[in-house]
């Protein structure tokens, strides 16, 4: 039953694909809206893919958070049904289309979760395996006490999953919020191993942290043109 | 005694040799009587001292309105589809499926994982992929394959009202209209069956034959079956 993981599947189609990644409160989100407005300004065509946004599955999603019917199993399949259709209807064909795809969460935020939750490692792995891999994915590490003051002093409730209480880490929301994102923490922190994530220091000032990001992505926009190109030609 | 097991990973929080109990599969394509033929085992067993559930595609509480929603639109990815069947087994697993093994029920369902894999096969699903997404189900006691071939399947399904849009493969579609689709997406599903059949040693029955002669093979298959380790497994029986 041993089937190929994600990362099988390269983006061999003329768009590109960055994504974003770190636990509440790095920054990433500011980060990405940032880029697209940059990129944007420069006239690249620009499609937005967000974490938990299929308009089908995003419904039964919240339905299972709302009732708290989620179990580890569901948990994972169910955030897996509403990438797949993300991949499929939305980030396919819009690299295919020769656009930049800007994905705010990929499937690194469910190896992290998934695994916490206790599910196999390698199955999950092998669940995404319809993932197309970035053409660049950043990760924005952050302290553990930083992103929770960012939080934490601007949130007056932590929902039930979100905290993690379904891990039964500790009966005050709160400090299972900040037992959970410490677990995520050391979760990306293997992630970056294993994948190679671009690591972004999100403790420097915001202009900084752009500037990098758009380094890092220049050199792939040249190839956008010729790439379209090239696709339409086959 | 024998426990269960999975086909590959396990479920997150559950202890498997807590189950007794016993899992029992009707598959089949649509219109080889599954319903009427689980009816039957039911109150027969029933009869015979055992506690009875039974569960069957798409009546999750997580996922079924989610389903159905997505399928009067045709408004979900493919592969999302396929996933979203994973969830609501997921869930018909973990919430009714297991709890009834735990209290040692005989849990009759009405197809499996195995129907879910061979619809994902046809609609372009790696195969491996889709076993070992499924991998995390239980490995049932027994699974009765109610076999059909196309010809015979149309008449059933013409008699019952009509070619359904989703079981004739329409959101592929493979054929001009409903009829040739059926015909096309069936003969496919079917193929994917017979093959997971060997897989997975499957008791196949010829659903062509007499109704009678189907239900009482089966109530003396599934009663061998349970009365072999009557005492050693299951609920306390009522004598």
């Amino acid at each position: 039953m041993n089937s190929p993981a994600y990362g099988a599947r390269a983006n061999y189609y003329p768009g590109l694909l960055f994504i974003v990644e770190g636990i509440d409160g790095s920054g990433k989100s500011t980060q990405l809206t940032l880029l697209s407005q940059w990129l944007r300004g420069e006239g690249y065509p620009v499609v937005f893919s967000e974490w938990n946004s299929s308009p089908i599955v995003k419904t039964t999603t919240s339905r299972g958070k709302r009732k708290r019917l989620l179990t580890p199993l569901t948990f994972s399949l169910i955030h897996a049904t509403d990438f797949s259709d993300r991949v499929e209807r939305e980030i396919i064909p819009s690299l295919k289309g020769g656009a930049i795809v800007l994905a705010d969460r990929y499937v690194y935020t469910a190896f992290a979760r998934d695994v916490i939750r206790g599910v196999d490692p390698g199955w999950v792995r092998s669940l995404y395996r319809f993932a197309v891999a970035p053409t660049l994915a950043f990760y924005f590490r952050v302290p553990l006490e930083v992103a929770l003051k960012r939080i934490l002093s601007s949130r007056p409730k932590l929902k039930w999953y979100e905290a993690g209480m379904d891990l039964g880490l500790n009966a005050d929301p709160n400090e299972s919020y900040r037992r959970f994102q410490s677990k995520i923490l050391s979760e990306y922190d293997r992630l970056v191993e294993e994948y190679n994530l671009y690591v972004v220091d999100a403790t420097r000032p915001v202009e900084a942290q752009q500037t990098l990001l758009r380094e890092a992505i220049r050199p792939y926009l040249p190839q956008l043109e010729r790439n379209l190109r090239v696709y339409e030609n086959v | 005694m024998k426990t269960f097991e999975s086909y590959g990973v396990g479920i997150p929080g559950v202890d498997l040799s807590e189950l007794s109990g016993w899992l029992v599969v009707i598959e089949g394509t649509d219109g080889v009587g599954r319903t009427t033929h689980i009816n039957r085992l039911r109150l027969q067993l029933e009869r015979m001292g055992y506690a009875v559930a039974e569960t069957g595609l798409t009546r999750s509480d997580l996922a079924s309105r989610g389903i159905r929603r997505a399928k009067q639109g045709n408004t979900l990815g493919s592969n999302a589809f396929n996933l979203f069947y994973a969830t609501d087994f997921a869930d018909r697993l973990e919430h009714q499926i297991i709890p009834a093994l735990r209290a040692g029920f005989v849990m009759l369902t009405d197809r499996y994982v195995y129907s879910l894999i061979a619809r994902a096969i046809v609609r372009g699903a790696d195969r491996e992929w889709i076993k070992q997404v499924f991998s995390f189900s239980l490995k049932p006691d027994a699974v009765f394959y109610m076999r059909i071939d196309t010809p015979e399947l149309v008449h059933r399904v013409l008699r019952n009202g009509g070619f359904d849009y989703w079981e004739s493969g329409m959101d592929l579609p493979m054929g001009e209209d409903l009829y040739d689709s059926f015909i096309e997406y069936q003969r496919r599903v079917i193929h994917e069956l017979d093959a997971l059949a060997s897989e997975y040693q499957f008791q196949t029955l010829n659903a062509s034959r007499d109704e009678e002669e189907n239900a009482e093979e089966l109530a003396v298959r599934v009663s061998t079956l349970l009365e072999t380790d009557r005492g050693t497994r299951g609920a306390p029986a009522i004598e």
